[in-house]
Order: C-alpha cells, then structure tokens, then sequence
C-alpha cells in the first residue's frame, strides 16, 4: 500500500521529466499546418521534396485539423512556418495577426497551391436524379452540409449556392430566397466537413455538399457514393503560405509545391492543379475528363468582393444574411 | 426471487441497449475488414507515440486528482469550515464545461502574446500551449471531480467511530489514516481511479484544441483516433479506440487485483 | 463506583472526538490550504479567465448573444435533455449498481469491467458507433439518429457509469443485517428498500447524479455526430458556443457559456441542498 503511494507520487515527476528529455531535432524544421484532409498528397510531396537539394536535411512536423482552429491555433502560437487552409479567410486571419504577409495574394499563383470545387455526392447511382442546385430545393430531397457558422467548408457551399442562383439570372432577393429554400431541405448541420461526410456515408440524407476533392478521397477509401458537379459551380482556392519567422526551406517547398511534377500529383489525387498545362500530361488523361466539369466562379466576383467582404455580409453572427437564414428555416416562429 | 430475475432483466437490458451492444459494435467495425488495416494503424510510430503522450498525461493526471479527491473528501466529510457546499459544488463544475470552452479557456490563459501569463512565460522559454503541459492542464481539468465524489458517500456512510476507537488506543494521526481511513475506502478510491483514469484516456475536444494536434509529437491516442476518421481509415480509428478501452479495463483489473487489504480487526 | 469511571472516561473521549472528528485546525487550514491551490491553478484560473472574456463585449453584447432566439433555444434543449438523462440514470444507474453489487450472474466480473468503457473511448467513437447501431442502416431498426431522442440516447452512454460507480461503493459498505433485521420483524421487499436501502443509497446516487448532470450540460464530442444539430431544434448548447468560436467570437461563446455554467452551479448546489437534507439523520 505504501509502495502504491510512492508511485502514486514519483510517476508524475519521472513522467513529466522523461517527456521534458526529448532530443531536439538537428537541422532545419518546416512546421507545416494545414487543413483536415490533404494528409496524403502533402506527405509524397514532403518525402519528394526530402530528396531535392533544397530539401536536404530538412524535416517537417505536421498537424492536421479544421481550417478556422488550425487559424486560431497559429494566432495563439502554434509554431507554423507553412500554412496550408482551405479558405482565404483564414489567412486573412493570420495577417491580421501579423504572422502572415497583408500581400499574401500578391505571391506567385496567388499563393494558392491547388484548386478544387463545390459538388455534391448523391448515392451510388444517382436514384433521386440530382444534378443541378435546383434540384436541391426540390420536396422531398434531403441535403447534408456543415454549419457555416463552425465550418469553412459550408461557407464555400452557401456562397456557391448563392452564386449559382445569380448567375442563372436571379437577383440578390430571388437568390438569398433559393438559398434559404435549399436550407429547409437540410437534414443535418454538422460542425466540420468531416462529420457532415460521416453523417452522408452513415446513409442519412440524399445528397451530400462538399469539396470535390473530399469526394475522391471518400471514394478511395472505399466509400459509395456518385459525384455530381452542378453548373455553375464556386471553384475552392487552398492556399498554401509561408509565415513570417520561417524559415528559406518553407518558400522553397511551395516553389516545389508549384512545380508541375508536383501539381500532377494533386491532380492524381483530386485536387485540380493551378498549373493548368499539367493536365494535357497523357498519364492524367482520365482527371482531365473528369475535372472538365462546366463554369465556375471564385471567391473574387463582384457578387462576393472577396473574402472579407463575403464573410461579414453572409456569416457575421449579427448581422450575417446566414443569421436570419437559419432563423427563417428552424426559427420560433416555425 | 421473481424480483431479483426483474432487476436482473432489467439491468441487463439497459446496458445491452446502451453499453454492450456499441460495444460489440466497436469490436466489428475495428475487425470487419480483417486484420490488416488493424496492424497497419496500430503499428505506425506516429500512432505508438500518440499512445505514449496520452499515457503520460494520463499517469501525471491521475494521481494528482486523486490525492486531491482524498484530500476534498476528508475535508468535506470530517471537517467544519465555512463554503462547504461552494467547495462540493465547485469540484464538480469541471465537468459541466464543454471541451471547446476548456481549450478557450487555456488560450486565454496561456496564448504567448495575448494571454494572461502569456508573456511571461514565453520569456522564460516556458511553452504550455502546444505542448505537454496544455495536455497535462486540459486532462487535469476534465478528471477532477472522479474520485472526491466516490470518496465523499462512503465516507459519510462509514462515520469515524473506528477513529475514535484507535484514537483511544493511542494511534497518531497518521497512523490512522493510513491503517483504517485508508483501507475501509478503498472500494470508493478504486472506482475513483478506475473513473479518473478512464476519463483521461478518453478525453478529445480539449486536448485537439491546445495540443496543436502535431504528428508524432503532440498527437494523443483520441486526436489521433479523430485523424483517421478524417481520413476515412475507420477500422484504424475503431482499432486505436480498443486499445484505449482495453487499457481501461486493464487498469480496473489490477485495481481490484492489487486493492489495499482490510485493516487489522 | 460506575459514576465517576463514566465521567473519568467522557471527558478525554469528547476531547479525542474533537480531534478525531472535527479534525485539529492546523491540519485543517493545511489541507484546504493544498486543495485551494490545486483548484485554483485548475479549474479557478480558467474560469475566471472565462468570465473576464465574456465582458468583452460589454453588457450590452452580452445580452444581446445571450437572449438571441437560437441561444435560447440551445439552452433550454440542453437542460431539457439532461434533466431527462439524469432521471434516467438516477433509477436504472440504480439498480445496475445493486445488480452488480448483491446478484450472481456468469459474466458478471465481465459486465462489471466495461461499464466505465463510455468513458475511455473517444467521444467521437461512441458518436460514431451509435450512428451505425441506431441510424439510418441501423441492424435493429431503430433509426434514433438526428431527432431529439438521440441526444438523449449519447447522452446516456457518455454519463452511464456515473450513478453506477458512485452507488457501488456504498452498496459495498452497506450492512446487509439491517435489512435482514427489519425483515425478521415483518416488513415488506419494498419498505425495507424505501426505509432502510434507500436513505443509505441517496448520498451516492445523489453524487451519481451531480456527475451526470454535469457531463450531460457540457457534453459536445458524440452529441454532435449523433444530433443533427439543427439550429433551434437538435442544437445543443456546446454546438452554438462552438459555432460563436469558430465565427471568431469569443466573447459571445464564453457569455453563453458562463450563462451554462452560472445555471450548472445553481443546479449543483441545489443538489448538494438536497444531499444535505437526505443525510440529516446523521448529523442529528
């Protein structure tokens, strides 16, 4: 019993001093942060990149997580010297902060390393014939997608919906009227992308919104569903930018990230590449169909003005249109 | 006899519906698509190191909490001093904090430029975000209640004429606690560490938000178990969670095996 | 000859229950003096830090967070559903724990080792794992899954072990001649539970209770891949303060939560009345 009590006391100490003595890594550190899900691109472009003379020597910490936490967590400190998000929104969040440059964009390929766009997964074989956003607002069709509130996926998927009802000819009254008309036939608002994609394979809903890309990875990891990409569609930039402090091999890794061996490994792993010419590549001949989907529109349009501007007219929690939105929807007076 | 085959029944059929069947659930979907993907997560080192933090930040929380919990108990039952009832219910505050708030909490606290003790830590090169010691807080703080409230019913149920008798006889202070305080709560502390150890091993939402969530170094069993989900590696998400709860159940075992015998008399 | 030994023997035996019961005052400010640190690094800090954050934005945005319709309609949920589990627990958790502890059963030992297992697993694992039992591909045909029911449903899987744990060790202690006793002298099955079992049980299930409410109010990792979380319907309370983080409002999400946790404390020390009032036979 006594002895009990001495390792009761002594384990914490030699516990907490055995994960003090860590050893240090020698040689140059890249903190790469980046969103939940391109874990396995990133880690072929990483072991690549070990094999280049800029990359000698050099080694990489990861972390993956929601774009907006990962965002907050380098803002409270998370040593970062790369960050790789799934908005410019939450960039935007770290130049606030001073740990990213206020000229992000003005970067080589606007610092965006890979594209993808707004689709939708509808079940193996398509059975409630699902193929344009209307379609989303049908009776009767049950749709899944984040809260834009916690999720910087859903806030791609709202703007796109938006968006798509604009560009096919309706104004800014008819479209927020669409968009809330869709909301009704939410079934589930997950709080990340993630749940939301676990909530769609677990067999509720008809029709699941989110990233192309998302969508392939579902697939490959086995998981039934079609891919439908609806016309017009919003295209997803993630950029991918070094921060301030980090070191030359970080800039060096994007450059890399940008060259076209490397923007054909995420166009084989279903991201659409910035450096277009690398689909004409016979060996991607198959993702060149595949990405050849119809229109998009970006983040840039006159119908958003750009991040900042989209984020405080659509999702502030005051005075955000997503506010009376989701009040409209489930509100007191429903 | 027809009464104690209802309870029995019914019993049974609540943890069947809430308990064994997810359980068995588990085990399923960690197996169904055999053994590969199963080795395949439990093997790779980022996956060993991430048992390894949260063991650490498991065997530093649970014996803190729980000479806390011996101590709160103690105090509570056997002594008078005034805000008793503010004490018990603070204890058990901890727990009616969501995840999310404790890692804002810590942010608040410890974040290098904004938070309270922010800047001083980051000029004496003391990191507690991103890092060990924001595990170690976070688990802490979600396990504290465990063992006082085991602790404190039993306590008041066995009263202290034992003490006294022993005080009569000439035992210390010490002496007593150690041979019959001890001893007769031992049933309650077991659970308490049973609970609090449980508890640790389990924890996610905090832990994701100040641990950085960086592989192979502050990754714990459950932010891990979360990444594989991300990626749609199911069985390896169930497999990693199996071990957390076979670990658990090891610890209740050697708990029950190796508890502190009755004292004498 | 017996008068003067009674009095010989009470006087120092009222001094000792002095010190035995009440406890010497230096060792008393020295263990509070321990527990109060501890605590106040733990969980005072944080939560001070909390409530300085919520005033951020003045009383004004405060309010103005607090009373929104969906803010409300999160709470009220919250607290709806977890008064339901903890109903729940408190009688089922019960009579688990008296199962455990006084039948027989092959696999006992078995069930008596899982029960904290709720408890070490990921939540997002327990969410996940009651979605395939109980949603929409559910083998039992029970599709719990994105409905209210289904708070209540991770609810209770995350706060199982807490009256069952909590009762046990005091089912252990329990002498079981007093029931023995009051059931020679004629009583009944259940008045020998009501008089004698229960008002011995009440502090521990009580203590059960606290735990679960507790857990129950702050629980966010299984709720939400099991709920839904619509706004204003399947939202919980945890959800929406996350929401106001991830919008970049942490005054707003710690207003709310210190609102949950104003109403957690209350709730806790109504408890511990409550548990005070049960015991007062002891203290007579």
């Amino acid at each position: 019993m006594r002895r009990l009590l001495l390792v009761a006391l002594i384990l914490p100490v030699v516990l907490a001093s055995a994960s003090a003595a860590q050893a240090h890594q020698a040689g140059t550190t890249v903190n790469l942060v980046a969103y939940s899900t391109p874990k396995p691109v990133l880690q072929q472009l990483i072991s690549r990149f070990g094999q280049t003379a800029a990359g000698k020597g050099v080694s990489f910490s990861q972390s993956y997580g929601p774009s907006g936490s990962q965002a907050r967590a380098i803002v409270a400190g998370q040593p970062a010297s790369i960050a790789f998000l799934s908005t410019g929104l939450d960039i935007d969040t770290l130049a606030d902060a001073g740990i990213a440059s206020k000229n992000w964009d003005h970067a080589p390929y606007s610092s965006i390393a890979a594209d993808s766009v707004v689709a939708f997964v509808v079940r193996k074989g398509n059975p409630k014939h699902i193929h344009s956003w209307a379609d989303l607002t049908k009776k009767g069709v049950q749709v899944v997608t984040p809260n834009p509130f916690s999720s910087g996926s859903a806030k791609w998927n709202v703007l796109a919906a938006y968006g798509a009802a604009r560009k096919s000819g309706m104004n800014d009254r008819r479209a927020v009227q669409f968009v809330t008309k869709l909301f009704k036939n939410v079934v589930a608002q997950d709080s990340s992308g993630s749940n939301a994609a676990n909530t769609f394979f677990s067999g509720k809903g008809d029709v699941l919104i989110t990233y192309e890309s998302e969508a392939y990875a579902a697939f490959a990891a086995g998981q039934e569903g079609t891919l439908v990409v609806p016309k017009p569609t919003m295209l997803i930039e993630l950029p991918m930018v070094a921060l301030k402090d980090a070191p030359s091999a970080a800039n060096a890794f994007i450059t890399y990230a940008h060259a076209p061996k490397q923007q054909a490994i995420f166009a084989a792993n279903g991201y659409r590449p910035v450096v277009k010419s690398v689909l004409t590549r016979p060996n991607l001949a198959s993702w060149k169909s595949k990405y050849n989907t119809g229109p998009t529109f970006n983040i840039r349009d006159r119908l958003f003005g750009g991040w900042r501007r989209a984020n405080r007219v659509w999702f502030d929690p005051n005075s955000g249109r997503m506010v009376g939105i989701e009040r409209t929807v489930g509100g007191p007076s429903h | 006899m027809l009464r104690r085959l209802g309870l029995r029944a019914v019993a049974l059929g609540y943890l069947v519906v809430i308990l064994l069947a997810p359980l068995g659930m588990v085990f399923y979907r960690t197996f169904e698509k055999g053994l590969h993907p199963v080795w395949q997560a439990l093997s790779d080192p980022d996956t060993l190191h991430a048992f390894q933090v949260t063991l650490i930040a498991t065997g530093i929380a649970v014996p803190l909490n729980t000479v806390f919990g011996v101590l709160c108990a103690l105090a509570i039952v056997r002594r008078r001093f005034p805000g008793k009832g503010l004490l018990n219910a603070f204890i058990d505050l901890p727990l009616a904090v969501s995840p999310v708030v404790i890692g804002l909490c810590l942010f608040l606290l410890y974040a290098p430029r904004t938070g309270w003790f922010g800047s001083w830590l980051s000029a004496h090169g003391i990191r507690v975000l991103f890092a060990l010691p924001a595990i170690v807080l976070a688990t802490v703080f979600v396990s504290v209640p465990f063992v006082a409230r085991e602790v404190i019913p039993t306590l008041r149920e066995l009263g202290n004429e034992q003490e006294q008798a022993a005080a009569t006889l000439g035992a210390t202070r010490w002496q007593r606690f150690w041979r019959i305080t001890l001893p007769s709560i031992r049933w309650a502390v077991i659970y308490g560490v049973v609970l609090t150890t449980a508890r640790c091993l389990g924890e996610y939402g905090a832990v994701a938000v100040v641990s950085g969530n960086i592989q192979g170094q502050t990754e714990t069993a459950t932010t891990r178990v979360q990444e594989l989900t991300q990626n749609f590696q199911t069985a390896g998400a169930f497999a990693v969670s199996l071990v957390l709860a076979a670990i658990a159940i090891l610890v209740l075992v050697a708990m029950t095996v190796i508890r502190p015998r009755e004292g004498a008399v | 000859m017996e008068a003067p030994a009674i009095s010989t023997v009470a006087a120092p035996a009222a001094r000792l229950s002095r010190k035995v019961g009440a406890g010497g005052r230096a060792s008393t400010a020295l263990s509070l003096g321990v527990i109060s640190t501890f605590l106040t690094i733990v969980v005072v800090l944080p939560l001070a830090a909390l409530v300085w954050e919520s005033k951020k934005s003045g009383s004004h945005g405060f309010w103005h967070i607090v009373s929104s319709p969906e803010a409300v309609a999160a709470l009220k949920l919250t607290f709806g559903a977890a008064v339901v589990v903890v109903l729940i627990n408190a009688v089922l958790g019960t009579i688990t724990a008296w199962v455990l502890v006084r039948d027989d059963f092959r696999g006992k030992a078995l069930v008596n080792a899982v029960i904290d297992l709720p408890f070490a697993l990921p939540t997002i694992v327990a969410g996940l794992t009651l979605l395939t039992l109980y949603g929409p591909r559910s083998p039992v045909g029970v599709h719990a899954a994105f409905t209210r029911a289904a708070i209540v449903l991770a609810l209770c899987f995350v706060t199982l072990p807490f009256v069952v744990r909590t009762v046990q060790p005091v089912l252990h202690e329990l002498d079981v001649e007093m029931e023995e006793a009051a059931r020679s002298l004629g009583a009944g099955q259940f008045a020998v539970f009501r008089r004698i079992v229960l008002p011995n049980l009440l502090p521990g299930i009580l203590s059960g209770v606290v735990l679960a409410l507790a857990r129950a109010l702050g629980e966010i990792g299984s709720v939400v891949v099991l709920s839904g979380n619509i706004p204003y319907h399947t939202e919980v309370a945890s959800v929406f303060i996350f929401n106001q983080i991830e919008t970049g409002y942490p005054d707003y999400a710690a207003a709310v939560a210190i609102v949950l946790l104003a109403a957690a404390f209350v709730l806790l020390l109504a408890v511990g009345g409550l548990r005070f009032f049960a015991t007062r036979h002891e203290r007579a």
